[in-house]
């Protein structure tokens, strides 16, 4: 599918273009999402997006589906109630870092540990773009931010890890320097009948690129291409070659019973006395 | 224990009863954590929500819980959360959202003893004014205040039928004795309850502009997975759904919530009026307290003092024509209320100087008896003569 | 490898000037205008990799021609 065709299919063209800065990255992965959903092949008015508040939280917005922009951080709990109520529906949640890791960090912890199916995609551009350039808990240790003016002293999330350790069953990591991988990661969480993280290392040049010498989005993005050491390269590499870089592709993956479908089999079936 | 398909006298706890209440009127959906004194209601639809095929999920706090219901209801289903004090102080963000984006669902607060952890199984009225003005900026506000067992049954049916027909949230402002004094109650049987569901929308989706109100104010609402594709946010936005940025259109949004609710007939507002049509003084009280108030206004005309009750069902709106229909009959008000002076302020407003309004007030953890009630008349009366 | 010539539509209206897809075009295929917005300068070596559009943040590069890569 082109551009034009992915676009006039699942934008709502009359909002675009969009909100976002020059050369951020918000634009690239709300992209590569469209993409996913097409690659998928999915039903696109059986398909929610949820997301939260922020400059990413904007995507929905103009995204052609049943789409929701909730409060600041809760966009899993609001997820969370829409696939409960109606489990056909497929949930997509789009986030940014302080979204889901600051504000939102204990619901994140508690819909992966529940396993219930939803797919999330973080925009990790590693700062509070929407308020300004503030810090987030995804903030590398030592960048700087408007609330940051000497440097961070606050020891960054994985978020990757927080998310398996509390018992998400399909996690990875992307940029939107590797785009292309991106949208099969995507693909491949929609695909998984659980929860689905996908954090998405991404540029704001106007925040985060501008308080630590980044003088372009093209700059971050060659960050990104540098830094960036996929999962099975990584395997063979020693600790010094790995230090300062970051994994990307699958992380984890698990099949583990997912949510609502138990809460069915389980709790409804039991309450009605059709099973023990 | 299915709400009975035939009248059966029953023993039940008004956390009980909104239980009931909440299944006779459709609810399908229940998010909450566990807090002192409205736990009964999540253990309750946790028992009963899956027996019918409905869905109930204990979130991780109170926050995450009035997401849920407000997901749950934008999917199409009756949503209840229930909860006390400092949980409902955490949901307020998000009832703000609910009210503004127009998702019927309802909050159940079982009001107990604060500011902060408080007495915690502590009864008390000091969250009359969070019910109106908990959630920032203007807002519409509909708050029930059931004062027995089978009230509380009534206004939970009535709480969600509200929610559905004006798309607002809606509060059930109980109080910790309405919530766990258990009483005998027959409730109504299946045919005798009116059950309101939300308005959907005719028109198809090429043509459909989600917020354009229907003429009642309120804009017919499809459920996500309807094919509508539609856009809900929290930003002020026109009639597409879609934030616009302009403060022209949040003066219209805004201002048609409030309407909404406002232009409602019959009104919204309810009282009940007890012996208040020749009291010398009429007494003004709400849930638990308006009990020791009824037993105040018998106790007290067998002593020769003419007391009457004025009973607030509806919080919010307050029902303002009953108190205006007494203040030029009566001497004095007394406004009886656990907390330090809530109700009264709307009271005196309603009442327009025309009669001297005043207050009776505990927070002691204690309940307000008829002899406290009984007492202050007797004092009033000295001083009005 | 690409025996067609293809076509690279630029929509200048929603291009922002970011240069993402002049500096990562494997085959160096696009410039930047005085106003900093993409123009193609050299189409004969453009393969029709998709890598423009795929990173493109404005969806305002699209490359024309069959069966590019960039879905699949
Ligand atoms: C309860 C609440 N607190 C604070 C804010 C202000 N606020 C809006 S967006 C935002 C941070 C967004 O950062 P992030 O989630 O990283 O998204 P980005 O803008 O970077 O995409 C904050 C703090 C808010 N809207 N609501
Ligand atoms: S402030 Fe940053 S995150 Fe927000 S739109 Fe601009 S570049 Fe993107
Ligand atoms: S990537 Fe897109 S917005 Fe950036 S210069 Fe190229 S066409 Fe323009």
């Amino acid at each position: 599918m082109s551009v034009k065709e992915l676009v006039e299919r699942y934008c709502r063209t009359s909002k675009l273009p969009h909100i976002w800065c020059p050369g951020c990255g918000n634009g690239i992965i709300m992209g590569a999402v469209m993409r996913a959903l097409d690659k998928a092949d999915i039903d696109q008015d059986k398909t929610v997006i949820v997301s939260g508040i922020g400059c990413s939280s904007r995507a929905p917005g103009y995204m052609n589906f049943d789409t929701l922009h909730t409060t600041h951080g809760r966009a899993l709990a609001y997820a969370t109630g829409v696939k409960m109520a109606n489990p056909d529906l497929n949930v997509v949640v789009l986030t940014g870092d302080g979204d889901c890791s600051a504000i939102g960090g204990n619901h994140l912890i508690h819909a992966a540990r529940r396993n219930i199916n939803l797919t999330v995609v973080v925009f990790n551009n590693s700062i509070y773009g929407m308020t300004g350039g503030q810090y987030s808990p995804l903030t590398p240790t030592h960048s700087y931010a408007t609330t940051a003016p000497y440097g961070s002293i606050d020891r960054n999330f994985d978020l990757c890890k927080l998310v398996q350790a509390a018992g998400g069953t399909y996690v990875a990591r992307g940029t939107t320097y590797h785009t292309r991988q991106l949208v099969d990661q995507i693909v491949a969480g929609l695909g998984h009948n659980g929860f689905s993280f996908i954090e998405v290392i991404t540029q704001c040049p106007m925040y985060f690129g501008r308080k630590n010498k980044f003088p372009s989005a093209v700059d971050m993005l060659k960050w990104q291409q540098e830094h960036a050491v996929p999962v099975k390269a990584a395997a063979k590499m020693t600790s010094e070659q790995l230090a300062g870089k970051f994994l990307i592709g699958e992380l984890y993956h698990e099949e583990a019973p997912e949510y609502t479908a138990v809460y069915e089999k389980e709790v409804i079936a039991k309450a009605r006395g059709e099973v023990k | 224990m299915p709400v009975p398909t035939e009248r059966k006298a029953q023993l039940l706890s008004g956390n009980e009863a909104c239980v009931q209440g909440a299944i006779a009127a459709g609810v399908r959906f229940f998010a909450g954590y566990p807090i002192t004194p409205s736990t009964e209601i999540a253990e309750g639809l946790a028992v009963e929500l899956p027996k019918i095929g409905g869905k109930f999920i204990q979130m991780e706090d109170e926050i995450a819980s009035m997401g849920a219901v407000i997901g749950a209801s934008l999917a199409g289903l009756k949503s209840m959360t229930a909860t006390s004090g400092p949980g409902f102080s955490l949901k307020q963000e998000n009832i703000g959202f609910a009210a503004l984006t127009e998702i019927p669902c309802v909050i159940v607060n079982v009001q107990r003893y604060g500011p902060s952890t408080g007495l915690p199984t502590s009864p008390a009225q000091g969250d009359i004014m969070q019910a109106r003005w908990g959630t920032h900026g203007d807002h519409p506000a509909i708050a029930l205040m059931p004062a027995s067992v089978r009230e509380a049954f009534d206004l939970t049916v009535q709480a969600v039928n509200l929610s559905e027909e004006l798309r607002t949230p809606v509060i059930l402002l109980m109080d910790e004795v309405v919530g766990h004094m258990r009483e005998r109650v027959e409730l109504p049987a299946t045919d005798e309850i009116t059950v309101v569901n939300r308005v959907k929308p005719t028109e198809d989706p090429e043509h459909f502009l989600p917020y354009k109100p229907g003429p009642n104010l309120v804009p017919p609402m499809p459920a996500f997975g309807d094919g509508y594709r539609f856009h809900v946010t929290g930003l002020v936005h026109n009639e597409t759904g879609f934030p616009s940025g302009k403060g022209k259109d949040g003066n219209i949004l805004v201002r048609r919530l409030l309407a909404k609710i406002e232009q409602r007939q019959p009104s919204i507002a309810q009282a009940e009026l007890y012996q208040a049509d020749d009291a010398d003084i009429v007494i003004v009280a709400a849930g638990s307290v308006a009990r020791s108030a009824r037993a105040a206004v018998k106790e007290a005309r067998a002593q020769g003092l003419k007391l009457g009750l004025v009973r607030p069902i509806t919080a919010w709106p307050f029902p303002a024509e009953a108190i205006n229909s007494v203040a030029t009959t009566a001497k004095a008000m007394i406004v009886a209320e656990m907390n330090l002076g809530q109700m009264i302020i709307e009271v005196e407003r309603a009442a327009c100087g025309r009669v001297p309004v005043i207050g009776l007030n505990r927070i002691d953890a204690e309940l307000i008896t008829p002899q406290d009630i009984i007492a202050r008349a007797q004092e009033v009366t000295k001083n009005v003569r | 490898m690409n025996s067609e010539v293809a076509h690279i539509d630029i929509n200048e209206k929603w291009c922002k000037g970011c240069g993402i897809c002049i500096a990562f075009c494997p085959a160096k295929v696009l410039v930047a205008r005085e106003d900093g917005k993409a123009a193609v300068a050299n189409i004969e070596a453009c393969t029709r990799c998709g890598l423009c559009e795929l990173r493109c943040p404005d969806y305002a590069i699209s490359v024309g021609g069959k069966q590019h890569a960039s879905t699949n």
